[in-house]
């Protein structure tokens, strides 16, 4: 699975603010962590706080602070905010000319993009911050 | 086994069979159309002293708010043995309060002393709550993949 570059970002932000555990952060500095351009987060950063899991901190050594909820949101809230990840219509795309061809490979893609979103939505932000903290304890 | 969560005092111990009928009330499959004999043949197989099955319970004062039942199974499908969870339950009332994680980690624990080092479950994939819940306790996908078709 590939990720656009924007929701791979949104999920950056996210994960890397949640972790600060309330405490805030610069654009610039998210920024500069993940090698972006300020200008491309910033634009990410705006359709996260619309969706409710930033909160923008105005003023001298303002930034972004998490809001959401670390045991409710999961990954899919977030990524999809960005691209759509979802077997809706699906048929539609992919079923076109009617053809046994398309009626068969459609049957494997939808297993596959349902196995996706069900991983995606079984993690939670809280479950992606113990992956997290485990990871470092291992040394990884 | 006792525990402090959120003020409330949990007990965790082995299924009796009078605790059937409480949790009938929360399983969810038995809203969907099990019944109390599918839960009379499973403390039969799984409420009894086996060192490979256990059937535990969660009660708060005298009630029962949850289960869950595991067994050692023994290189099923190839696999080196392992611990399986096949069910568990917490009444919805005190959902999100820890029990369910009280009672996995007791399941652990009796999957442990029975010389096993890997725990399994399988959930439905669109049971997006049980799922969440397995994943926040370290679960990963695992090397099998379970297939089906209709007969």
């Amino acid at each position: 699975m590939n990720l656009q570059q924007s929701t791979l970002l949104g999920l950056y932000a996210v994960l890397e603010l949640a972790k600060a555990d309330g405490g805030q952060l610069s654009a610039a500095a998210i920024a500069e962590k993940f090698g972006v351009s300020i200008n491309h987060l910033a634009k990410v950063l705006r359709t996260l706080v619309r969706a409710g899991f930033l909160q923008a901190v105005r003023g001298a050594g303002g930034g972004y602070r998490f809001c959401g909820n670390t045991k409710r949101n999961t990954l899919m809230d977030v990524i999809e905010l960005f691209e759509p990840v979802s077997i809706e219509g699906f048929e539609d795309r992919n079923l076109v000319h009617g053809t046994d061809v398309e009626a068969g490979l459609a049957l494997a893609l939808v297993e596959i993009t349902e196995m996706m979103q069900a991983t995606l939505r079984s993690i939670t932000l809280g479950t992606m911050l113990k992956i997290m903290e485990r990871k470092k304890n291992l040394g990884l | 086994m006792s525990s402090k969560n959120a003020q409330v005092s949990y007990g965790i111990r082995k299924a009796k069979e009078s605790d059937l009928p409480a949790i009938m009330t929360f399983d969810e499959r038995s809203n969907k159309g099990s019944n109390p004999r599918y839960w009379q043949e499973m403390f039969a197989r799984y409420g009894d002293e086996e060192s490979k099955q256990l059937f535990l319970v969660c009660e708060e004062g005298p009630e029962i708010v949850g289960f869950i039942i595991g067994e050692v199974r023994d290189w099923e499908f190839g696999s080196h043995p392992c611990g399986w969870i096949f069910a568990l339950g917490v009444r919805p009332d005190v959902r999100l309060g820890g029990i369910a994680t009280q009672l996995y980690d007791a399941m652990c624990d009796f999957f442990k002393t029975a010389g096993v080092t890997k725990v399994r479950t399988m959930v439905y994939r669109k049971n997006h709550d049980f799922h969440s819940f397995f994943r926040s306790q370290g679960m990963m996908a695992g090397p099998f993949v379970q297939l089906e078709r209709d007969l």
